[in-house]
């Protein structure tokens, strides 16, 4: 069976009176394999909706090639069309419709039933504001209509880009399991987002973005092992003597600033234990490395979200 | 997975024929209910116009039919005969007293019998009624000399004459107002609309989105274009049947005629608001602008004034204007009942101008903002 996406070397250049060129995707591969759920991370400016819209076939990349589902997305096909779920960044509804005529209308466009519609609300937990004009939706409830109406033609390829942006922490996590549950229910989703902690949480692989490029794909525990970095234990100073954090440290490395005292160990389980035989576990924290670390490393800048 | 992914493919494959019209109904609809739901576009589509038509009617109603306002100063006895339909006649003590009434536009003339001398002195205020007035009191001198002198000479024979009015008689304010303002109200709906609905979507992205369903976009254009021919379709049927009951516009029966009139100029002014909406970035410059060609142009079109009567330059600048020849078809067709034959020149005008700026706005129009 073909991929789910398969993408060559794709190019963009945009050439902008004051801005000169800029090129917004440089040379970009990747391929997604079917019921995966795929990433792609960068901070804003980074090229993930312009790489997005060319794959969903919206732009026409200067060079490279797209396959969705064995099939170049250009020119529009209905075939084709029916099997995608789109949900764009801006939430792109018609102006003056009910929740239930949106989504009616999605679901006519899509040929999907009446009841189809009517699941896919109560799926995004909307059904109780089916009457309610979109415009009167907050925020988390537009995008979740959005996912909705990307759902209704029961698709076989989601693309959602940054669906939580803009988002209060509740309703990002809300849209999280629901994000879970369509990739669970066996297809294939895109995710584009400047949230490591939702691409950690979510992403099969992820792709990190950055100017224009992919710096690296890997799952994230993956990037975290292939970073091997030490894991960072702190403590609230004052509870061990300095020759015993010499000892302590002897695996790594210590250091105190601010009150705290910072080890950095290879082996927490033996330094967590001895501190918890010690008696000094006061202002613990434990912090392994996570995707920003990997961030840091791939791209040489720091995570500015 | 692969089982249920095989018998999507094959649904997939299988479009049904009417798939098409199926998605350009539920479009449609959509986009139609948006529309009667958006009051400012039924303001601006329907009351405003119809606010603009009874009041230009009333302004320009008053006056030319009604009976003269004559100021008699002393004893006019040439006026003892008239016919109190033409003349309501009111006395003054003396001359100054009525040219004082004649300045503050309570008169149309004053008159002054001098023995065998009827002296006339007609509204510099409002000098149309004025002439008017003056005229018919030049007639009812003449009447009463005729008379006189048939009493004196029954034997010569005397020249009458019989008025036959052209046209049902003097162009009243309703002939001209109703295509007139059924002109502007078909192009700000056009050019509004088109203009709005694209700075809509390039901030709202729907397009985008739709392009991104089964559905094509020349199925989603269709659709949008169709719920402005039915808007404009509407308008015409509100704003002919408010002149005509409202009014007493005699409608002729080639006024059906006034449908695909209103329809091409409906092509023509979409594609005027095509090319604002490619320019404008925000919903107040696409109105602002839209303001800016659709007004002008209903001045120099004859929309609220006969061009006839509008200066030279005016009249030039009207032959630019698709609106005037919207106008003129509309006149011609619904008021003076010709034939559609009569009017292939202001539908070539209007066609050509459609075709011109469809394709300036196809040239200039930036697909990608969408």
């Amino acid at each position: 069976m073909d991929a789910a996406i398969e993408v060559a070397d794709l190019r963009k250049t945009y050439r902008g009176r004051r801005t000169g060129e800029v090129r917004a995707v440089d040379g970009v591969s990747f391929r997604v394999e079917r019921g995966e759920f795929f990433g792609i991370l960068g901070p804003n400016g980074a090229g993930k909706t312009t790489t997005l819209e060319i794959v969903e076939g919206l732009r026409k990349p200067d060079s490279g090639d797209v396959r969705l589902l064995g099939r170049s997305p250009w020119p529009h096909s209905p075939e084709l069309t029916r099997r995608l779920g789109v949900q764009l960044q801006a939430s792109a509804f018609f102006e003056f419709l009910t929740v239930a005529e949106q989504i009616g209308t999605f679901a006519e466009l899509y040929g999907a039933a009446k009841a189809r519609a009517a699941e896919m609300l109560d799926l995004v937990g909307l059904a109780e504001h089916a009457n309610m004009r979109c415009e009167k939706l907050s925020g988390g409830q537009q995008q979740r209509l959005s996912i909705a109406c990307a759902l209704v033609g029961d698709p076989e390829l989601v693309f959602l880009d940054e669906p939580t942006a803009a988002l209060d922490p509740q309703a990002r996590r809300n849209l999280w399991d629901l994000m879970r549950a369509i990739n669970d229910e066996g297809r294939t989703v895109v995710l584009t987002t400047h949230y490591m902690e939702e691409a950690e949480a979510l992403c099969d692989r992820v792709a990190i973005m950055d100017a224009g490029r992919i710096k690296a794909v890997d799952s994230p525990a993956g990037f975290v092992r292939k970073l091997d970095a030490p894991t960072r234990v702190t403590v609230a100073a004052g509870q061990l003597d300095d020759a015993r954090i010499a000892e302590l440290a002897l695996d790594g490395t210590a250091s105190t600033a601010d009150g705290t005292v910072v080890f950095e160990t290879r082996d927490p389980r033996k330094l967590l234990t001895a501190l918890a035989s010690d008696g000094a576990l006061e202002g613990l924290a434990v912090r392994t490395a996570n995707l920003e670390d990997v961030f840091l490393h791939v791209t040489g800048r720091e995570w500015r979200g | 997975m692969s089982a249920v992914t095989e018998q999507r493919t094959e649904t997939s494959r299988d479009v049904p024929a009417g798939t098409r019209g199926r998605a350009f109904l539920s479009l449609f609809k959509a986009l139609g209910r948006g529309w009667i739901r958006d009051r400012s576009q039924i303001f601006f589509t329907i009351l405003l116009p119809l606010m603009f038509m009874v009041l230009l009617a009333s302004v320009f109603g008053s006056g030319d039919t009604a009976a003269s306002r004559i100021v008699a100063v002393g004893d006019v006895a040439v006026l003892d005969g008239a016919d109190p339909d033409e003349f309501t006649v009111e006395s003054a003590s003396d001359l100054d007293a009525a040219l004082a009434m004649l300045r503050e536009g309570d008169a149309d003339a004053a008159v002054v019998q001098d023995g065998s001398t009827v002296r006339i002195y007609p509204s510099a205020t409002n000098s149309t009624s004025g002439a008017i007035a003056s005229g018919r009191l030049s007639s009812l001198v003449d009447d009463v000399n005729l008379e006189v002198l048939s009493a004196a000479a029954p034997d010569v024979p005397v020249l009458a004459t019989d008025v036959e009015e052209a046209d049902g008689g003097a162009l009243q304010p309703i002939q001209y107002l109703a295509p007139g303002i059924l002109a502007w109200g078909v192009a700000i709906s056009g050019v509004f609309g088109a203009a709005g609905t694209i700075v809509d979507w390039k901030r709202d992205k729907l397009m985008r989105r739709l392009r991104l369903t089964p559905a094509s976009v020349g199925t989603f254009l269709g659709a949008k274009i169709s719920v402005n021919l039915v808007v404009a379709v509407v308008q015409t049927a509100v704003f002919l049947a408010v002149a005509a009951v409202g009014f007493g516009l005699r409608l002729s029966a080639w006024t059906w005629f006034a449908v695909p009139l209103v329809l091409l100029g409906t092509f023509a002014f979409l594609a005027i608001g095509v090319v604002i909406g490619g320019i404008a970035q925000t919903s107040p410059a696409a109105a602002g602008l839209s303001n800016l060609v659709t007004m002008p142009m209903a001045f120099v079109s004859g929309a609220f004034y006969p061009l006839a009567l509008s200066p030279q330059w005016v009249q030039w600048l009207s032959y630019a204007s698709p609106m005037r020849y919207l106008n003129e078809a509309l006149q011609s067709v619904v008021v003076y009942g010709e034939s559609p034959a009569a009017v292939l020149p202001q539908i070539g005008f209007l066609a050509a101008f459609a075709v011109l700026v469809a394709l300036v706005s196809w040239k200039t129009f930036k697909f990608d903002e969408l």
